[in-house]
């Protein structure tokens, strides 16, 4: 029985080593899976990294599906769209997992990066490895924002047509800027057409790009940890972080079990509330507005940003000049940018922080989820003061972080890694 | 006086029900009837409707495809875009998706809520949909209503109940309770044609969940295999 099994092992074998003389195929391997030494501490929080890949995945796989049937005209777009719900095979089902996909991309990156707050990964020596995050998060706006015109229903044509318009909120160039992103004085058939290339081609090549940038910049520099300790400067006799195990196998057998439930929670999604018609909203993921086609002639009621927006569209609001309202807005999506120089504090992780750092950055998750809820309201003056109140709040996160980390009473930080 | 209501919360509550094929089929023919002469439903075709209601080809060539012929058919109108915009001062809207868009509830009042007024080119309004083009075509089973109690509350506005603002000025073929259950069909059926794989959608989903459940079993148990020599 063993015979042709073992044939063919070595089969395999001696095709890996064929390859192996070719390619760096073993050393990339061993560098990046098998001899890439992570903290065994990582917590919950460490699983959205992996996560945000297999999102990646997710969208770049039913896009290309989408692609094959969907029509970037503005005759065709909506209907299209509806031939791949009810005509394409499965269609809905790839539908509304890149509908959600677009969310959980979101929600994914927005833990991501709060983690990176709890324990200061954008400090030194990952400020590159956060930059390189951050450009990823700013692309990934603008890859949704592409995105979310296609499906050529009222919302996406007229929050296309309010973001557009709010470059030319900008003096001098404002006009002519706005003009040329949209390639005509209204969002028409030109704008659609340019938004579906860059949506399918441009940014995603962009994403893929900056997620290889990421994932080398952290190989080089390693992992941090919830206890912000440099495994590296515990090193065993063959040069083996102490406190360090490989990634492969033990954080993939790991991820696996995060990627499960998250698969939980996203089919949830997909196959029992596509649309995440919470009460009180026009449905979250799919807004109900946007089963109306675009009617350039029509304003809708009520036009707000899909809700992973919603809290920078807040602050754009809270500010009474529309210039003002659009350079805090920037400022605000911008900032993150900063903060490994914005951070005085010597210590990385919030477990061994003093009470300045606990207390603002409580503050700073309270003031962004407030303003996400208040982006999806309609204004009314009280809720106008109340987003201005958390937006003052939000920016002191950052303004006076120089101050409240520098005098902060941390804690001493142990040498090697707690369980 | 403002007798429109936009408000949501303010509508009446429909439970939609697309378990209930009999619903649906009752609903399919009030559509086909009373709607598909001026509203297309452009996205739906005739013999997927046949599919998911247990329609048979023949019955759906007898008794539900008046504008078409090959049962593969979108349910699209003969009347012309120009024309109906000549009729009814707006070409009325494409049904396909109008449930997903308004909502069941929207809907469900909007059938409830047409009063006489004749102010209206029709003579007719609603109280949902103010001063809506359509005329009310489902007059001859409910019968007429008008608007009544404004002196007591100023407002339907604040009025949970339309139908407490509107009382029968002529009878239809129907009973208001046999008019309650039309409408109740055929919002049910908008429902369906609004997205037809909703009923198989979450059936699909439960095996999914169930896959996904035993998968993160045998994930767990493999880490927790793996990890048992890292202290």
């Amino acid at each position: 029985m063993a015979k042709p099994i073992k044939t063919l092992v070595n089969g395999l074998y001696n095709l890996r080593d064929w390859v192996d003389s070719r390619f760096p195929l073993m050393k990339i391997w061993n560098e990046h899976l098998a001899q890439y030494y992570c903290p065994k501490n990582f917590n919950f929080w460490y699983f959205f990294g992996s996560l945000a890949l297999l999102v990646l995945v997710i969208q770049i796989l039913t896009g290309i599906w989408l692609t094959m049937n969907y029509k970037p005209s503005a005759e065709e777009a909506f209907a299209s769209v509806e031939y791949i719900m009810r005509d394409v095979n499965w269609g809905w089902l790839i539908r509304y997992m890149h509908s959600t996909g677009a969310s959980a991309f979101f929600i994914v990156i927005y833990l991501h990066m709060f983690r990176a707050l709890l324990y200061g990964s954008y400090k030194k020596p990952r400020e590159l490895l956060w930059l390189s995050g951050m450009a990823i998060y700013l692309v990934l706006m603008g890859e949704a924002f592409f995105g979310y015109l296609l499906p050529w229903g009222q919302m996406s044509y007229w929050g296309a047509q309010v973001i557009i318009s709010l470059f030319g909120a900008l003096p001098i160039i404002g006009d002519d800027l706005s003009l040329w992103i949209r390639g005509d004085f209204v969002v028409s058939d030109v704008t659609l057409n340019r938004f579906f290339s860059l949506h399918v081609i441009a940014f995603p090549l962009l994403i893929l790009g900056l997620v290889g940038f990421h994932i080398l910049a952290l190989h080089e520099v390693g992992s941090n940890n919830p206890d912000g300790v440099e495994i590296k400067q515990n090193k065993n006799a063959e040069g083996i972080p102490l406190d360090g195990i490989p990634f492969h196998p033990y954080y993939t057998v790991k991820d696996i079990v995060g990627a499960a439930v998250f698969l939980i929670f996203f089919f949830a999604v997909v196959f029992f509330m596509p649309e995440m018609k919470v009460p009180g909203t026009q449905g979250l993921f799919l807004e109900s507005a946007n089963f109306i086609q675009a009617n350039s002639l029509q304003t809708p009621e009520h036009i707000a940003p899909v809700w992973y927006f919603t809290p920078f569209y807040a602050i754009l609001r809270a500010v009474p000049s529309q210039l003002g309202g659009v350079i805090a807005m920037g400022l605000a999506v911008n900032l993150f940018l900063l903060l490994p120089w914005l951070d005085r504090s010597a210590v990385k992780s919030f477990r061994y922080r003093g009470r300045n750092y606990r207390i603002a950055l409580s503050l700073f998750v309270i003031s962004f989820l407030f303003l996400g809820w208040l982006g999806l309201q309609v204004v009314t003056p009280f809720y106008t003061w109340m987003a201005r109140f958390f937006s003052v709040v939000y920016f002191s996160f950052f303004f006076l972080m120089p101050f409240y980390t520098a005098s902060d009473k941390d804690k001493t930080v142990p040498d090697r890694v707690t369980t | 006086m403002d007798v429109s209501a936009t408000s949501e919360s303010k509508l009446m509550h429909m439970d939609v029900d697309l378990s209930d094929q009999q619903s649906l089929q009752r609903g399919a023919k009030i559509f086909v009837n009373y709607c598909l002469s001026c509203h297309s439903a452009a996205y739906m075709r005739y013999n997927r409707m046949g599919e998911d209601l247990k329609i048979s080809d023949d019955i759906l060539k007898e008794n539900l495809m008046f504008g078409a012929d090959k049962v593969g058919d979108v349910m699209n109108i003969s009347m012309r875009h120009e024309d109906s915009i000549n009729y009814f001062g707006v070409a009325p809207p494409d049904l396909s998706v109008i449930a997903r868009s308004r909502g069941p509830d929207w809907l469900y009042t909007y059938f409830q809520t047409f009063y006489v007024d004749d102010s209206r080119p029709f003579g007719i309004n609603n109280l949902v949909y103010k001063d809506v083009a359509m005329p009310h075509v489902l007059w001859e089973l409910q019968g007429m209503q008008r608007l009544v109690h404004l002196e007591e509350t100023g407002s339907v506005y604040y009025n949970p109940n339309y139908k407490n603002s509107l009382e029968l000025v002529t009878t239809g073929k129907q009973t208001e309770k046999e008019y309650d259950r039309t409408v109740h069909d055929l919002v049910n059926y908008l429902v369906y044609i609004g997205e037809p794989i909703k009923l198989k959608r979450t059936k699909i989903g439960v095996w999914v969940m169930f896959y996904l459940f035993i998968f993160l079993v045998v994930a767990y148990m493999l880490k927790k295999d793996y990890w048992q020599d890292i202290h």
